[in-house]
């Protein structure tokens, strides 16, 4: 076990670097330039290529990538062109309302998605279970931003319960934090929700025709515990596997919801990032990601030791 | 009882608040990352540099320069020796007094990146500070635009800074913000993205004046001003400002402008007399518009009323303007413009025909993601189709065209032919700081480098005129001659609106977004 999590954390290195260096190809060939941005509408031709030189945009590519690879080495992910700030501190500030927003999201996806799907699967071919696939539909067909809208105008604007935008710290208060995030969770989660939803029917019914689910019947065993102790625990492995998919694949849904809800998380960051053309934070932030999804993964892979005994590393 | 705490607990839990604070709670137009507003252009580090710094001289809401931070001054009789004496009681944030070698090491920094500084310092012949409240700058020749140069109200401004921080490189950011200006920027509050602090500076001695552009007294009464960052969704900022979550949008949405008219909590203020203009830019550089006759005939076949109508679609906010430098300010005037204003798409046809076009398709820029201008390309490619050229409308977002349109290359190698965009009225305003004058071909400093000698030749006169109605008959004279060889296209002016909440009173005419004088509620 500590052999296999050493050699996928190991793993993450060249995973890492060639992220790296696709990434600083990709930015370096696309359109645009960070100085130009920088500069102003009314810059002149001259400022700007000052402002390239400064910013040693002026060098020659491998220059630049060796420059930026040793400092990575280092632990440094570099000063943003846009802030002036370092790139890590810049992730710091906007790590917590993404994380937050996340959490939140996955946590009420979990909790409603999980019953929603057993419930379907013992009542197959019944009005739930139809009811449950009509809102699945619905629930990956509505774009995020509709829902949002329609969300705040209804909850925030006509009822006037929630706020329509922002985030405060938790460290400011829990109860404004809580507020603050409940139409940005809720919003997010639905997509969420019918994805697990699903997944967790199409499992749990499986394990339902297996002979030891009749095996427990038999017994005389109380329904709820069949469906969760037999049921739910042996269909684990791909429920977990899509909430951890689920997980990775949030990171890049917050964008949406950052922005329409004014959530200033790493979501916005990337794409303020991305329009300003700066370079060494959208670096940092998509290696950032990249490290994630990886130890998500290992994460999810050591929790199928957890529930299935059968597997071992 | 019970229902009492319960209520009292689950407003406490919630941070349910009823208290008036005095926050102002601002959505700027867009994000506030560069804090030296010598160093770039960008509107909005423009604005937070009103917010922090003070300035010597201003522009009042009709266009005259007025004394800001300067008390008193003199001018030579042959206009060659200015001397200036500061106002009492100036002092930066970190209670420092504010002397005239602070002043100095500002204008020297300030005149190696601004157009107008820039120009300005070409006269310059040296400034000295005979003491600590008195200046002066010598010149080696008469200069008509000294004092507009220094009360220049938009990009670059002449913002005073310490010594210490002013004597940075200009081609280096400051990473120290004190100013002496009417508020303290919270550098351990500002989050890029997210938000930007300013509390007031309860030591700043305001002007007896009353406020009027970027000048007189600058009085505030609030303890703080909160900009909004993260709030950038159009629809979004309308929903926080109907909610009361935030007291001023600083740019509405013109398709939420008469929605927001009705609303009984929001107001649309007048803050500005001068207006944006938007403008076609050709690249002179190259095929078909190094032909001042193909730049003729597109003069003549871009009917302002157009692009208003597409892009900005709201009548009263809207209006053709016949002259290069803003209308309803000095230099505003229709002179030259008959080729555009007098004009219509058969003459158009007649002129493209006439002027030797080789069917050179025109590579316009097209910016998908700037609502503010997004529009004026579609309209521009129409326009030029049915004048009778070929056109190639090259979608990008605006940073892309930011880039490329610094590129001097050919078209074949990623060059590019025309771009669309919008000024602020006072960046454009007078045959300096109209970037778009500066004919000295691919040594001028803005895209698209157009070269005319004679157009050169007017301008330099300009800047050395001292005589206002003289110098109104060069600016002219100026603009004759660039509607003659085509520098640009006028495509007319609109009015961006502002909306706030009704609370909010003490708006004035600002033409910009300047927070002093503002009172909540």
């Amino acid at each position: 076990m500590i052999s296999f999590v050493a050699r996928r954390l190991l793993a993450t290195v060249p995973v890492l670097l060639i992220v790296a260096v696709l990434v600083f190809l990709m930015l370096r060939f696309a359109p645009g330039d960070p100085a130009a941005i920088l500069a102003g509408d009314a810059a002149s031709t001259e400022q700007i290529a000052r402002i390239r030189a400064e910013l040693g945009l002026d060098r020659p590519i491998l220059a630049q990538f060796g420059i930026w690879i040793g400092n990575m080495a280092r632990g440094d992910l570099g000063e943003s062109f846009y802030y002036k700030m370092k790139v890590a501190t810049l992730i710091g500030q906007r790590l917590e309302p993404t994380l937050a927003l996340a959490t939140l999201t996955i946590l009420f996806a979990i909790a409603v998605a999980v019953p929603l799907g057993v419930v379907a699967a013992w009542r197959f071919g019944g009005w739930f279970d139809r009811a449950l696939m009509g809102f699945s539909v619905l629930g990956f067909s509505v774009p995020v931003f509709v829902l949002a809208y329609v969300l705040i105008y209804v909850v925030s604007l006509k009822l006037g319960w929630l706020p329509v935008q922002g985030y405060q710290r938790i460290a400011e208060g829990f109860g404004p934090f809580l507020r603050h995030l409940i139409l940005p969770s809720f919003t997010l989660s639905v997509i969420y929700i019918a994805l697990i939803a699903r997944v967790t029917r199409a499992a749990v019914l499986e394990t339902l025709g297996e002979d030891y689910i009749r095996t427990a019947r038999a017994k005389g065993l109380p329904e709820f515990r069949v469906l969760v102790h037999h049921g739910l625990a042996n269909a684990a492995v791909p429920i977990v596997t899509v909430i951890g998919i689920g997980i990775a694949l949030l990171i890049g849904g917050v964008v949406v919801t950052e922005s329409v809800y004014a959530i200033p998380g790493l979501g916005r960051l990337t794409v303020d990032a991305v329009l300003a053309r700066d370079f060494p934070t959208i670096q940092g932030v998509i290696l950032f990601f990249s490290f994630v999804y990886v130890l998500l993964n290992l994460l999810i892979d050591l929790s199928y030791v957890f529930l299935d005994p059968r597997i071992r590393y | 009882m019970r229902k009492l705490v319960a209520l009292v607990a689950l407003t406490a839990a919630f941070g349910i608040s009823h208290a008036q604070d005095k926050v102002l709670r601002v959505v700027p137009h867009s994000n506030l990352s560069i804090l030296d507003p010598v160093w770039t252009t960008a509107y909005m580090s423009r604005n937070h540099g009103y917010m922090i710094y003070d300035t010597l001289f201003g522009t009042d809401e009709k266009n005259n320069i007025k004394p800001q931070m300067v008390e008193s001054w003199t001018e030579s009789p042959d206009h060659r020796l200015w001397s200036f004496k500061l106002r009492k009681g100036l002092e930066f944030h970190d209670g420092k007094p504010v002397t005239s070698e602070d002043v100095v090491a500002s204008l020297a920094r300030w005149g190696k990146r601004d157009a107008m500084g820039s120009a300005l310092m070409t006269f310059v012949d040296r400034m000295d500070t005979p003491s600590a409240d008195t200046f002066r700058i010598f010149l080696r020749e008469a200069c008509g635009f000294t004092l507009e140069a220094l009360g220049k109200p938009s990009s670059n401004v002449p913002f005073i800074m310490p010594k210490r921080v002013a004597d940075t490189d200009p081609f280096k950011q400051i990473d120290d913000y004190i100013g002496s200006g009417p508020y303290v920027f919270k550098k351990d509050e500002f989050k890029p993205g997210d938000k930007a602090v300013y509390v007031k500076f309860a030591k700043y001695v305001p002007r007896k004046e009353a406020p009027s552009g970027t000048t007189g007294g600058k009085n505030v009464y609030v303890d703080r001003v909160e900009w909004n960052l993260a709030l950038r969704d159009a629809q979004a900022q309308v929903n926080a400002l109907q909610k009361g979550e935030v007291d001023i949008i600083e740019a509405l949405g013109f398709d939420f402008f008469e929605n927001a008219k009705k609303d009984p909590n929001i107001q649309i203020p007048k803050y500005s007399t001068v207006n944006l203009q938007y403008m076609a830019r050709f690249n002179h550089l190259h095929k078909p518009f190094d032909n001042p006759k193909v730049r003729q005939a597109v003069l003549a076949a871009f009917d302002q009323k157009q692009f208003l109508q597409a892009q900005v679609g709201v009548k009263e906010l809207y209006n053709t303007c016949a002259s290069m430098f803003t209308c309803g300010t000095p230099y505003g005037s229709p002179a030259g413009s008959d080729i555009q204003s007098k004009s219509n798409m058969k003459k158009a046809q007649e002129l493209v025909k006439a002027s030797g076009y080789d069917g050179t398709p025109i590579v316009v820029m097209k910016p998908t993601d700037l609502a503010s201008i997004q529009k004026l390309p579609d309209v521009a490619a129409q326009l030029l189709r049915q004048a009778g050229f070929k056109v190639d409308l090259q979608a990008m977002d605006w940073q892309t065209l930011v880039g490329r349109r610094a590129k001097k290359d050919p078209i074949d190698k990623g060059g590019w032919n025309m771009f669309l965009t919008a000024w602020q009225g006072h960046d454009i305003w007078n045959p300096i700081a109209n970037p778009t004058m500066d004919t000295r071909g691919e040594a001028s400093g803005w895209f698209g480098w157009g070269k005319d000698d004679k157009l050169l030749a007017l301008r330099a006169q300009f800047m050395r005129e001292t005589d206002n109605a003289q110098k109104k008959k060069l600016a002219d004279a100026i603009q004759t001659r660039a509607f003659e060889i085509g520098t640009h296209v006028p495509l007319g002016e609109y009015s961006q609106p502002m909306a706030a909440r009704k609370n909010i009173s003490g708006f004035f005419i600002t033409n910009g977004n300047i927070y002093w004088n503002l009172k909540k509620n």
